[in-house]
């Protein structure tokens, strides 16, 4: 074997090895149904991906294929995904205990949707993003529905179904156009293409198309509708899953995307997405002011988050790939701690035939009299998510409103100013909502022993990283920095 | 490493506080007040040992102490600490007013003792912070982080109080309020560093280098109005004032003691520190408005105060009166002026907390503000009175009080600039003297709801108000020792306003 496909198996093999997993994880489940064992299984299988991604960093660029490359920012986009995943596979390993069907499938999936994202977060080409985010979106059904027996549950999987669909369909249309006028597929030379005859509406049209079909997986305004009833349903261990490493795997491929073929340099494309931005942090904080249900209004609340993400994009110069990755670590590090704790106070699952989480906000009344610890945890999420000092999401914000002043996109910063002075209005709601004591009100709490387990102990850990980012952000916005500079 | 143990502390003993809860109701309010007790030590040790003479000509900065370290070097951003006498002054009155913030809670807190305290530190400690950084991302972080435990503060122990508000919407309130306007100023910070970064190639978040940044006269004029709203909400200014009577009116007294004496006065810290050096020739432009501003501060504050029945929001309007001369002094810009914005902050600071206090003990015997209920109160609690008398007093600054030096220094040294805005602001003085007598005659006075005697003011109380007594007392009195201490760091403010005015040609 030649030097070079060896040097393309070294690096290309988190993904193989998180393949591999799922085969490994299917025949143990053919041999013998152990739910523990499945879970250590995907544990491992997923660690063995992470340390040979971290192995992989001193290689540099590496091409693998036509199709795909290994590059410093697939491996960052790795190993954000992987590391979620992780935490996912901690809490559902809790959360399932109490579900009385089969248990172990729910790691197939996990895995799969992982191998999905790690091909995204490499994808040079069209073929191999649309297979990524493919691979990515058709375990999610099925994750989303794992509970199929409670109507919440089924309804979000359907529904996240139905409009992947049509989000997959705008992205395959799009996708012919731009082959049909240019011939090819391949991100840089589509992008030499679309900077040569940018004009022609035909590309327009595909770019836009395509657009559209991201912005489906990203929940950006006005394609967000599918996210709070898709978040409230669907199972806490799924629904983190969907709020992390999907969306992290999506934006990263847009950024790609971004980067390469879609950098049009023209006023009007950037006072298009400028303008999308501002209406979806507008739409998702207004619409998250008068939820009473804990994870519609994280769901509202991610479409903003991906609106103030945007506003990286539409600079998409200066410091806006720096932006983007320091943004993503803090929003999954946060979004894993807000979902952790829901699925920690849902676990184990309970069949109700409605929706099963503890998702209604009354459920949180008074958790700190009674759990401290883990409301502390929620506690650092919110403000986290709210962008207060000394928590990782305010290094992010600052990041944003960074670029946004550096770029001199006025508006842009007013947005975000706007954007968070509404959205601190539920975010305080949820946070004094957790501290209320309300005497004689029973409510859904962990189970005693959650700070023992792993995925009590995975959420504590990422609450004291988002303490210890806030703190102490250097060594993580020196590790994007470089990712971005190189 | 004296000005990093000045933050830690309260932090510290935060934590301790919580984690001393398992031990019983007292341990945490023995140990919050030992905390506050030490940070008030380790600054009266400071003040002493070091020299407050007065600067160099020219000099830009009278740091008598500075700490610094690497902190976001990819930003140049490094924590770095410094005091000069203007920050000693305030960090001393946080130790001070801390710590009466713990004794007047004594008994009116009973609930979760341990989360309380961590609260009230924490502001505390967040406070100092913001007293000591100048570093531009440090100040912010310091600026922004003590809002949480104030709002937990005024949403889990406070009051609620009038019909139609509930003491979660009056925090949430005051949070939206301060965060969305300190991200103003994070923009107008980034704007800065930004501009210096164009102009020299470095990013660096250092007042001392941002001092010198190159900005066209739009830019300066935007940035500087980025950071004036953000200190005018605090302060808060006229039109940006909603939070505040709610806030007050609902928050527990320790809540309103901190609130009124110090953080409020970080706003002014904010604007003596770094609105007027950082954009001398914008603030000088915008002085007049300014100075209206307070004007209209002065006036409406003094009128709302009078129609009020709920005793802390009377005393909340009052405030805002207070303040606007507050403005007035900062924007005149003489020496004379910023020295008198000095000692009033302080005086109002004794004041506000003395007049809090009081109504939180009136509340813990009669269980309500509202004055309509009162009346007469002289026969039936024996001391709290006079001491209410005195507190009064000082508020409607009456000479003798420290209050009655800083009202006057500030429109001595406003005259010469701006002559006609101290006229009407003087009569301002006279609204001062109406709502003070109403507060005197509806609750003290007249005839009684009641005749049975009230509980009479224990030890802990009595010893408390006398020390606040004394305190307003001595600097109205000689208020030469907070005057000497200040007088450097008001030097070099009002040389880099004075720059300007030469070169303009205004009054100066």
């Amino acid at each position: 074997m030649s030097h070079d496909a060896v040097m393309a198996l070294l690096a290309i093999s988190p993904l193989i090895v998180v393949s591999m997993t799922v085969v490994v994880v299917m025949l143990l489940i053919a041999w013998r149904r152990n739910h523990t064992l499945s879970a250590i299984v995907t544990a491992i299988g997923l660690n063995v991906a992470l340390l040979a991604l971290l192995f992989g960093w001193t290689m540099g660029t590496v091409d693998v294929t036509s199709v795909l490359v290994v590059d410093d920012l697939s491996r960052f986009g790795g190993v954000l995904v992987l590391m979620s995943t992780l935490a996912c596979v901690t809490l559902a390993h809790h959360y399932l205990e109490g579900y009385d069907g089969p248990r172990d499938e729910f790691y197939l999936l996990l895995l799969s949707a992982a191998a999905g994202g790690l091909v995204l977060v490499s994808a040079r080409h069209m073929t191999t993003l649309f297979f990524g985010i493919e691979l990515l979106s058709m375990p999610l059904f099925g994750m989303l529905a794992y509970t199929f027996r409670d109507r919440g549950a089924l309804e979000s999987g359907i529904k996240y179904m139905v409009l992947s669909a049509a989000a997959t369909a705008f992205l395959l249309f799009g996708m012919a156009l731009l082959y049909a006028v240019t011939g090819t597929l391949d991100f840089a030379e589509l992008g030499a293409a679309l900077s040569r005859d940018g004009g022609d509406p035909w590309l327009l049209a595909g770019a836009g198309l395509m657009l559209v079909g991201l912005a489906f997986k990203l929940s950006i305004v006005p394609f967000h509708l599918w996210t709070p009833d898709v978040y409230q349903g669907g199972p806490g261990p799924a629904t983190t899953f969907l709020a992390t490493a999907s969306k992290v795997a999506v934006f990263l491929v847009l950024l790609r995307l971004f980067q390469s073929t879609l950098a049009f340099h023209q006023d009007w494309w950037h006072d298009l997405l400028g303008f999308i931005a501002v209406i979806t942090m507008l739409v998702g904080n207004l619409l998250a002011l008068t939820q009473n249900d804990l994870k519609r209004l994280l769901g509202y609340s991610s479409i903003a988050h991906f609106g103030y993400l945007l506003v990286a994009l539409v600079v998409n110069d200066g410091l806006a790939v720096e932006t983007v990755g320091v943004y993503l670590v803090t929003y999954v590090l946060t979004t894993l701690g807000a979902f952790g704790v829901v699925t920690l106070v849902s676990s184990p699952y309970v069949a109700t035939g409605g929706t099963a989480d503890a998702s209604p906000l009354h459920h949180y009344r008074g958790l700190f009299w009674r759990r401290p610890y883990l409301t502390a945890v929620m506690t650092v999420s919110m403000l986290s998510l709210a962008g207060i000092p000394f928590t990782a999401g305010f290094i992010g914000k600052f990041y944003i409103i960074a670029v946004g002043v550096e770029a001199h996109r006025w508006w842009l910063v007013g947005s975000v100013v706007l954007g968070s002075a509404i959205g601190l209005y539920y975010y305080l709601r949820v946070m004094v909502t957790l501290f209320l004591h309300e005497p004689g009100m029973q409510r859904r709490d962990a189970t005693h022993d959650w700070a023992e387990r792993a995925g009590g102990m995975v959420v504590l850990g990422v609450a004291a990283l988002v303490i210890l980012l806030g703190l102490y952000p250097t060594p993580m916005i020196n590790w994007v920095s470089w990712v971005a500079g190189s | 490493m004296t000005l990093v143990w000045l933050i830690l502390i309260p932090f510290i003993g935060g934590l301790l506080c919580w984690q001393a809860e398992r031990f019983g109701d007292q341990a945490p309010r023995w140990i919050a007040l030992g905390t506050m007790l030490l940070e008030l030590l380790l600054v009266l040790g400071l003040w002493i040992g070091s020299d407050f003479s007065l600067p160099a000509e020219g000099a830009t900065a009278a740091w008598t102490l500075e700490w610094q370290a690497d902190w976001i070097p990819r930003f140049g951003i490094q924590v770095h600490l410094a005091i000069d006498g203007l920050s000693l002054l305030m960090i001393a009155l946080t130790g001070l007013l801390g710590a009466m913030a713990v004794i007047c809670s004594w008994k009116e807190i009973v609930l979760r003792v341990g989360f309380f305290h961590l609260n009230l530190l924490w502001i505390l400690g967040g406070v100092v912070g913001v007293f000591l950084a100048i570093d531009m991302f440090l100040f912010f972080l310091f600026w922004e982080m003590m809002l949480v435990p104030m709002y937990f503060l005024i949403a889990l122990w406070g009051h609620s109080g009038s019909k139609g508000s509930s003491r979660i919407g009056a925090a949430t309130k005051f949070f939206i309020y301060t965060q969305a306007s300190g991200l103003l100023m994070l923009i107008a910070i980034l704007g800065l560093v930004f501009a210096h970064h164009a102009a020299t190639g470095n990013y660096t978040f250092a007042y001392a280098d941002l001092l010198n940044t190159p900005l066209s006269e739009t830019t300066a004029w935007w940035l500087m109005l980025g950071f004036f709203v953000a200190f005018a909400v605090k302060l808060p200014v006229v039109p940006l004032h909603g939070w505040l009577p709610d806030a007050h009116a609902q928050a527990p007294t320790a809540g309103s003691v901190d609130l009124a004496g110090i953080l409020l006065k970080t706003a002014a810290y904010g604007m003596l520190r770094f609105a007027l050096p950082l954009f001398p020739e914008a603030s000088h432009a915008f002085a007049p408005i300014a100075m209206t501003l307070g004007l209209i501060g002065i006036f409406y504050g003094a009128i709302l105060a009078c129609g009020q029945r709920d005793l802390k929001r009377l005393i909340a309007y009052t405030s805002i009166s207070h303040m606007g001369f507050v403005l007035i002094g900062i924007y005149a810009g003489t020496e004379l002026a910023l020295q008198g914005v000095v000692a009033l902050m302080v005086a109002h600071a004794f004041s506000a907390a003395g007049l809090f206090i009081l109504s939180g003990q009136l509340y813990e015997r009669l269980h309500t503000r509202d004055m309509r209920l009162m009346g007469g109160l002289w026969g039936r609690i024996r001391g709290l009175p006079g001491f209410a008398l005195v507190f009064v007093a000082a508020s409607l600054g009456l000479p003798g009080t420290a209050n009655f030096v800083g009202e006057f220094m500030v429109m001595f040294g406003a005259f010469g600039v701006a002559p006609w805005i101290v006229v009407i602001a003087s009569a301002g003085l006279i609204l001062a003297a109406v709502y003070s007598l109403f507060i005197m005659q509806r609750v003290y006075y007249g005839p009684p709801a009641e005749e049975t005697p009230l509980a009479d003011l224990d030890r802990r109380e009595t010893i408390l108000l006398f020390g606040i007594v004394a305190l307003v007392v001595f600097f109205g009195i000689y208020p030469q020792p907070l005057l000497d201490t200040s007088a450097g760091a008001m030097q070099i403010v009002q040389q880099s306003v004075q720059q300007v005015g030469a070169m303009t040609g205004g009054p100066q």
